[in-house]
């Protein structure tokens, strides 16, 4: 008897195991064979207008002669503003919460939730929030890369916070332990041994943030950064626009031309993306420890 | 471990010195480009210089940018940036104090809660130029073998509010027209396009049906109507003019006959009623600086060139006299 029941199960279990193996795949294969399309269909289309000329020359009506000159190093310019703020803004938060706070303490299992929420706030809430308190407002700086530098930074440092605690929270406690019974305070605890110990984890927490800074547009867009700059940023108060935003503005131009920019400036922002990925592996392969 | 604290961030500074080389770079090769294109395109040095912020319609913003990039040739030092808000956003900007110039595909509202009155109350003065024409074009898919030409009358049929969730077959339109569904493309609510395409079709501004696909992007009503056979949309001439190939214009006909937009009907005005001009409106604070009346100046008696690079109809005579006039109006009242 019990022979034939298991005789009967198992071509049955066996189908519903490949039938699940296949299923598996699908999921898989949608996500992977999505970004495929999408990368050579912007490949495809970007080729031909790919080239120096686009961090070299100025935003142009001709589309044979323009560039996105300001839009690459406005980029680059938000991005590094943005990284100055969220990092030790973020960082500190992390440390300050693992290390000091009373973890299980009801204020801040609160804090801790509400981080988490942050993280998954729309980008364009941050933008009206932006637009209200430090476009204009109480600080009222004005559609400039500054005003960008600090909303970017504040969409990210959720993020960064999330991450950097993640990794303080994987040095194990013995490496603290050792080094109270050492002697050691607190403060030289964390900042001689957790915080080294955490660096990879951490700064690969921050790269990814930072590469989902750069490919926003819509909270820019919501401060009132322009379409058309065709100067460099001077400084902190200066107009600005950021790759996104170009593109955004070639792709809803009558010539053809210009979707040729688009795709070709999509190129650029998703090497930079990929460059910034590439950063955070090769840090966290390096450094990762094994304890 | 201290040590290795060290050398773990010695990379991270690394990537940093490496980031900031990079964009010191940019620096130096920006300053030296920009300043021998300015100066060997026109030989004089000029002595203008400040920043211009201009904000408003995304159909005129190709216009200014170009009058910009042309103006900037010969006067390397003035900084002109243009954002896309929309006509209405871009008037609330201008009338907060926070632009120095408004591009417009319709006259501002003068007794706007946001726009005249808001300018009145914050004490920005400004003036009105015209600056080039612009169609709205009617397509249909090229595959469409029936709509050669509608009446006002039909088109109204079709986009008025009380034809919401009724309308949407073409036999409703004209029944001498195939049994095919009618699927509509047409301008986002904060367009000035949509805001002109209701006033003269619709009779009255703003009022629309609301089941269509409304977008801000042209280009999205191209690929939309060159894809589905019962499709009609309607977007700016050079939209269609670019992508003729995957359109069909649809002749309109105002009780007059039917007329199809092109440069020629638009600048007549035979193509009615939706030929428009476009503005631009600049603040009298900006006029009193050199370098804004230098712009706007600049903006009109160039406007044929610059409409032809970016694609609009050009002033007609009559409206290039006016524009002429009003220019030598406000250098009188505003040069020092």
């Amino acid at each position: 008897m019990g022979t034939v029941a298991l005789d009967g199960a198992r071509p049955r279990k066996r189908f519903l195991n490949t039938g699940f193996l296949v299923v598996l795949w699908l999921c898989l294969a949608i996500g992977v064979v999505s970004l495929i399309v999408l990368l050579v269909y912007v490949f495809v289309q970007g080729a031909p207008a790919f080239g120096p000329r686009l961090w070299r020359r100025f935003p142009s009506f001709d589309p044979a002669e323009a560039g996105a000159r300001s839009a690459v190093f406005g980029t680059i310019y938000t991005v590094a503003l943005t990284a100055a703020f969220a990092v030790p803004l973020g960082v500190g938060a992390a440390v300050y919460l693992e290390e000091f706070a009373d973890r299980d303490h009801w204020w801040s299992r609160l804090i801790a939730l509400n981080i988490q929420n942050l993280a998954g706030v729309p980008s364009i809430v941050y933008g009206i929030l932006g637009l209200a308190f430090i476009a204009r407002g109480p600080l009222g700086l004005g559609p400039v890369i500054l005003t960008g530098g600090m909303i970017l930074a504040l969409l990210v440092l959720p993020m960064v916070i999330i991450a950097s605690r993640e990794a303080i929270r994987a040095v194990p406690p013995s490496i603290r332990d050792g080094a109270m019974a050492l002697g050691a305070t607190k403060w030289q605890t964390t900042w001689r041994q957790v915080l080294p110990a955490a660096v990879p984890g951490i700064a690969t927490g921050i790269i990814l943030a930072l590469s989902r800074a750069i490919g926003e547009a819509a909270p820019l867009i919501m401060i009132g950064a322009f379409v058309y700059v065709p100067f460099m940023p001077t400084g902190l108060d200066s107009k600005f626009t950021v790759l996104p935003i170009q593109i955004f503005d070639w792709v809803a131009r009558p010539q053809a031309g210009f979707s040729q920019l688009a795709a070709a400036a999509s190129m650029l922002l998703l090497l930079i993306l990929l460059g910034m990925n590439a950063i955070a592996i090769t840090l966290r392969n390096r450094y990762r420890h094994r304890w | 471990m201290f040590r290795s604290f060290g050398r773990r961030w010695r990379s991270v500074a690394a990537l940093c010195v490496l980031g900031l080389v990079l964009v010191a770079c940019g620096e130096d090769t920006s300053g030296g480009g920009s300043d021998g294109g300015g100066g060997g395109g026109n030989g004089k040095e000029s002595e203008l210089s400040g920043t211009i912020v201009v904000d408003g319609s995304s159909t005129v913003a190709p216009l200014t940018s170009t009058a910009a990039e042309l103006f900037q040739k010969e006067h390397p030092r003035v900084k002109i940036t243009v954002g896309t808000s929309g006509t209405g956003g871009g008037f609330k900007k201008f009338c907060a104090g926070e632009t120095d110039m408004s591009n417009a595909s319709r006259p501002i509202k003068e007794d706007d809660e946001f726009e005249g009155q808001a300018c009145k109350r914050n004490g920005i003065a400004y003036e009105e130029l015209t600056i080039a024409n612009d169609g709205i074009a009617i397509v249909v898919n090229p595959g469409n073998d029936w709509a050669e030409c509608l009446t006002v009358e039909q088109l109204k049929s079709i986009w008025e509010p009380a034809a919401q969730g009724r309308v949407n077959n073409w036999k409703q339109v004209d029944p001498s027209f195939p049994d095919q569904k009618l699927t509509l493309f047409g301008a986002g609510t904060a367009s000035g396009t949509f805001d002109f395409f209701t006033a003269a079709i619709n009779g009255e501004e703003k009022a629309s049906r609301a089941d269509y696909s409304a977008t801000e992007d042209d280009n999205t009503t191209v690929q939309g109507v060159a894809g589905d056979k019962g499709a009609l949309g309607y977007l700016g001439l050079s939209y269609y003019e670019e992508n003729q190939g995957k359109l069909k214009v649809v002749k309109v006909d105002d009780g007059e006959g039917c007329v199809e937009p092109s440069r020629k009907t638009v600048q007549d005005g035979s193509y009615k009623p939706l030929g428009r001009p476009l503005f631009v409106y600049p603040t009298a604070k900006l006029l009193q600086r050199p370098e804004g009346l230098a712009f706007v100046e600049f903006f009109v008696e160039r406007s044929d060139e610059i409409a032809e690079r970016a694609l609009f109809v050009p002033l007609t005579e009559e409206q290039k006299q006016e524009a002429a006039e009003a220019v030598r109006r406000l250098e009188e009242r505003y040069r020092k």
